[in-house]
């Protein structure tokens, strides 16, 4: 479980998040929601630490990260995994390499281990095939099944998405949705997701947090979703022209 | 961000960069690679640069010798003083500088801004140590050798260009022999490292502080070229200052 209170965060006097507090549970799919722009990723990077909050208290457990050492930090970010907007594979190494690298740095279990692990890896997202290729070599699809792998080798306690389906198709973005919400729930995994797309909502919103313009403007699930009067928030959900009656449909019933 | 700013970080940037790395066995790794990338690679560019500079200075100074009262040999004993101080490091590092450092500020910009960096912290891995160390030992280590590398071919391309008849060759072995010191060629190995660490920092600095697309990765490595030229020139003279005067 990951708890953020009260965090905010500006670059040169801009304000992006505005006094934020939410909470993330395990074996859950949390969604952050909101429009592009709206500060989503700089939420997740701020809960990692890529970015320094100015002010707030970001507890994983009953860790606060706040706090901690930059030794305390190194041993917990190996219980984290992150899934990028653009993969962020390293480009001059193959796919195998790619998920074996977190091993290579960290794992102090033999080779063999990690073999197995990162067979199992692969398996697991279906890329057994390509292990060998090249980032470059491979569709936007199978990248982001492969930085899935190399998220989940260490075995993380926690998972964190950015726009896992930025890019793909609807097909594949439901595949890879599924594959992690089903990698969280196997695993207990606090996962989340930062997305604005409405499907992957409907499809594996186990809690959303909707960010406007860097405040919390609604929290819930996908089964509440529909009846919130939270007007920017319907916006965004009826934006697309394929939602816009569903929300009188739904209360017709 | 004024000049002071750009000193303070890249200063926070090296106390990170030298640090004990995590794993010995992947420093070691990528400070081969590094080495073969921007070492070898760069061999080619140093013997064809080296040779043709070698044959115009020896063409030149076979003007500005041109006086009755100075021995032919002469000529060779300039030319050799020229690419041994100056050629060879300064001259042979600005080229390099291009090269290798616009190589290297576009390849760290780039996992900069595809978000590869981020990864590599979320990792857990002081990514500055993992990525730019080995970058700048590698580099370090490298750089002597292609600058003895430019010397022989320097005066190579000298010997050979006295063949075509601008003067005697024999003149021209007796005069690169003539009044050696060795220390010149210490000198420009020292200065080489210097250039070499400058190099592989600068642009690793403007490599790192990249932010946004892939045109700010082309500004970082055109920032990289131009400062790293003029520290180089800076750090020129003050040492000429310091190791010769
Ligand atoms: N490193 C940074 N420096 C300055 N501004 C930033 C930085 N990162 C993000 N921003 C700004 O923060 C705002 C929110 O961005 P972001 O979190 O990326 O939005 P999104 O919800 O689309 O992920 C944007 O206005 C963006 O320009
Ligand atoms: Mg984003």
């Amino acid at each position: 479980m990951i708890e953020v209170r009260n965090i905010s965060k500006s670059f040169n006097g801009l304000t992006v998040l505005d006094n934020i507090s939410a909470t993330f549970e395990s074996g859950k799919t949390n969604l952050i929601i909101g429009q592009s722009g709206s500060g989503k990723t700089v939420l997740m990077k701020s809960i990692i630490g890529i970015h320094k909050v100015d002010s707030g208290t970001i507890m994983y457990g009953d860790e606060n990260f706040t706090d901690m050492s930059e030794s305390e930090v190194t041993r917990l970010r190996q219980k984290v995994g992150m899934l990028f907007q653009g993969s962020a594979l390293f480009d001059s190494m193959t796919v195998e390499e790619n998920v074996r690298f977190p091993l290579e740095m960290f794992s102090d279990a033999p080779k063999s281990y990690w073999q197995e692990r990162v067979k199992f890896c692969l398996n697991r997202v279906g890329l057994s095939h390509a292990a060998r290729l090249y980032p470059s070599e491979i569709s936007g699809g199978m990248q982001k099944r492969a930085a899935i792998a190399r998220a989940i080798v260490l075995e993380p306690t926690y998972l964190f998405c950015d726009e896992p389906n930025s890019g793909l198709d609807p097909k594949t973005s439901l595949t890879i949705d599924q594959l992690i919400q089903e990698i969280t729930r196997e695993n207990n995994i606090t996962t989340l997701i930062n997305t604005h797309d409405m499907n992957s909502v409907m499809g594996i919103g186990d809690k959303i947090i909707f960010i406007h313009q860097g405040h919390k403007s609604w929290e819930g699930s996908k089964d509440t979703i529909f009846d919130s009067d939270n007007e920017d928030l319907n916006n965004l959900v009826f934006a697309s022209a394929l939602f816009k009656d569903v929300k009188k449909l739904h209360a017709r019933h | 961000m004024n000049l002071f700013a750009h000193i303070g970080r890249y200063a926070m940037l090296m106390t990170q960069v030298f640090r004990t790395p995590q794993r010995w066995r992947i420093l070691g790794r990528q400070y081969i690679k590094e080495m073969e990338k921007q070492g070898l690679e760069s061999i080619l560019i140093t013997i064809i640069i080296s040779v043709f500079i070698g044959s115009a200075i020896t063409m030149q100074m076979v003007l500005n010798t041109e006086n009755p009262l100075l021995p032919k040999y002469c000529t060779g004993l300039v030319t050799r003083e020229t690419i041994l101080l100056e050629f060879s490091s300064t001259i042979l590092c600005l080229i390099l500088a291009g090269k290798v450092g616009s190589n290297i500020a576009s390849e760290i910009g780039t996992m900069r801004i595809t978000e590869q960096i981020d990864a590599l912290q979320i990792m857990g891995i002081n990514a500055p140590n993992y990525l730019i160390l080995p970058k700048i030992l590698g580099f370090v280590t490298i750089t002597p050798v292609l600058v003895i590398f430019s010397m022989f071919f320097g005066l190579l391309g000298g010997y050979i260009i006295s063949w075509t008849g601008v003067m005697p060759p024999s003149q021209y072995i007796m005069g690169i022999q003539y009044a050696f010191v060795p220390y010149y060629i210490t000198y420009s190995i020292i200065k080489s490292l210097f250039f070499a660490f400058i190099i592989a920092s600068v642009a690793s600095y403007y490599g790192y502080y990249a932010y946004g697309g892939a045109l700010e990765v082309g500004k970082a490595s055109t920032n990289a070229v131009v400062n790293s030229s003029i520290i180089i020139l800076l750090f020129n003279v003050l040492l000429t200052d310091i190791l010769l005067i």
